[in-house]
């Protein structure tokens, strides 16, 4: 029997039309308008001159600096903690269930709202960040306000809503590592630190890989968030390709706003992609 | 007592008082301040309101003549129109793509991995819905949102699909079934468990989004609730109190979700995230 013959293709029609008429028509086309000086009405080529107004005006390269700072940093440091928490949260505790979903909730609630939530704990007067630091005796911070550090504000709030989700990933990694390793382990007398060492941290590095991947992408494309907290500001200095492409779009450089949209598009072919090739390949050399 | 279980019972301590302050404190805080009066909300801090103001729910809801009410009704509408394409697009295909070899099967099983992982082309998309004539309707959003949430949809029913075995859909073909006989009757309803997961993600995904909704659907009857909830943050820029209780009215829906399915949720971001 034809086993093809069970299935038609027809049954990708839907999915292919959508996705190809809403996602991939726009894709393609981005490519040529981001070559342009485009109103929708006329479009006038322009070589790379877009391009190379990105990488030179220091109001739009900040933008690609910063995407590659938040995004490093937000999966580096979400992959670490994740880590160390998911360590914690499969061990012995009896309150582990309680707060895992704790920990899970922030998941679900809209960055908008989180954005708001911590900017106002991150108000340079009234706010809880500052209050604690003073009352310990620090001098408060201008988490939002000052240029060198309201990037790394935003950062760490990604990190806080980001965590759970990376947490998530690695309990799974860790929960589907065979018990009887351990065990093994235990006979032959290895301490906690040597069983995390050679069993828990290469066992679970699927989990990890997941972790680094999703958390390097949605950094890149992040928006919400700074857009929310910061705006961009103050200045530029915390504008990212996402809020210079909503930014251009909004003051009618719709050829500049796509040709930041191909940026981001470029960024993730040629960083995220190697990444997972790379990752994945190590992966392999250890199973 | 040994010297083992006083140590685990630290650890749960210190966990407990650890997730107290970083993860929930931050939702006491949204909480308590909607309960207060402007002037103690202003203060930004952590006391109890001294009266209890649910009047300022009644303001939010009123405000902007019942904005909030028409941005549930869009944010419905969207959620439950793009998840129910979702469903029906993304089973048939995630199923025909685990099982069929061939040009078009492998060619949207590329497509999907692009996907996964490419933003989207924010102004061709709205050229292309002026185009079609279709800009700022609720069709187009629904559509856009099925666009960049299928991929996703397609991985989890795919995974899902290679489970099932084989033989019940040969044994269907052989009393003659057809295909689409095949998928309706026999495969589509032991689906089941990842159509739930496919619900409840892609309509937390949805509901939640933002960033889509600012682009394609801008206007005052279009409004969906992140974006009223946007706008509140510069027409209440100093009235916390109603800002607070915004985002309450706006997380009390995923509040409840996570109440009822808490499981299935944690399972379904699971199988979500490890590839593939």
């Amino acid at each position: 029997m034809n086993k093809n013959k069970l299935y038609s293709n027809g049954f990708l029609i839907p999915a292919l039309i959508v996705f190809g008429v809403f996602f991939l028509i726009p894709t393609i086309i981005s490519f040529y308008y981001s070559m342009t000086v485009w109103t929708f009405d006329s479009a006038k080529f322009n070589g790379i001159d877009n391009y190379i107004m990105f990488l030179t005006d220091p109001s739009l390269s900040i933008g690609i600096k910063n995407t590659l700072i938040y995004s490093i940093l937000t999966s580096g440091f979400k992959v670490i903690l994740a880590f160390l928490l998911a360590v914690f949260l499969t061990g012995k505790i009896k309150t582990k269930n309680i707060i895992r979903s704790a920990v899970f909730f922030p998941n679900l609630v809209s960055t908008i709202a989180v954005g708001i939530t911590f900017t106002s704990f991150m108000h340079p007067t009234k706010g809880l960040f500052n209050n604690i630091l003073e009352s310990i005796g620090l001098s408060g911070i201008n988490w939002l306000g000052a240029g060198n550090i309201a990037l790394y504000s935003v950062v760490l709030v990604d990190i806080w809503k980001g965590l759970s989700i990376a947490t998530i990933i690695y309990i799974a990694g860790i929960q589907a590592i065979d018990r009887s390793y351990y065990e093994a382990a235990e006979i032959d007398g290895a301490s906690k630190l040597q069983k995390l060492k050679y069993i828990t941290i290469p066992l679970s590095v699927s989990a990890r890989n997941s972790v680094i991947i999703l958390s390097f992408i949605g950094g890149i494309r992040s928006f919400d968030l700074i857009w929310s907290m910061t705006g961009g500001g103050p200045g530029f200095a915390t504008d990212t390709l996402a809020s210079i492409i909503y930014k251009q779009y909004v003051a009618g450089y719709y050829g500049l706003s796509t040709a930041g949209n191909v940026i981001m598009l470029i960024l993730i072919v040629f960083l995220a992609l190697p990444l997972q090739k790379y990752l994945y390949r190590k992966e392999e050399a250890i199973q | 007592m040994t010297q083992r279980e006083k140590k685990i019972l630290l650890a749960d301590i210190i966990g407990c008082i650890f997730a107290f302050f970083i993860f929930i404190c931050p939702f006491l805080f949204m909480l308590l301040n909607s309960l207060k009066d402007r002037k103690g909300a202003a203060k930004l801090n952590f006391s109890l309101p001294s009266s209890l103001h649910f009047e300022n729910f009644i303001e939010v809801i009123q405000n902007n003549n019942y904005q909030i009410l028409l941005a549930f009704k869009n944010s419905a509408i969207l959620t439950i129109g793009s998840v129910v394409l979702l469903i029906i697009a993304g089973s048939m295909a995630g199923y025909v793509i685990q099982r069929k070899k061939g040009k078009l099967a492998n060619a949207t099983s590329i497509l999907v991995m692009i996907g996964l992982m490419l933003p989207p082309s924010v102004i061709p998309t709205i050229w292309l819905l002026k185009f079609l004539n279709i800009y700022k309707s609720m069709f187009s959003m629904i559509m856009i949102e099925t666009a960049l949430n299928i991929p996703f949809t397609i991985m989890l029913y795919r995974g899902f699909a290679g489970t099932i075995p084989i033989e019940l859909e040969e044994a269907a073909y052989v009393d003659g079934c057809t295909p689409k006989q095949i998928f309706m009757k026999i495969i589509f309803p032991l689906l089941k468990p990842v159509t739930a997961t496919v619900v409840i993600l892609n309509a937390v995904t949805i509901f939640n989004d933002f960033t889509n909704p600012l682009y394609f659907l801008p206007g005052y009857k279009n409004t969906t609730i992140q974006l009223t909830l946007y706008n509140y943050m510069s027409t209440f820029q100093n009235s916390y109190h109603l800002l607070f209780a915004n985002i309450i009215i706006i997380v009390l829906p995923m509040f409840i979700l996570f109440l009822f399915f808490n499981k299935r949720i944690v399972a379904g971001m699971v199988a979500g995230s490890v590839k593939g």
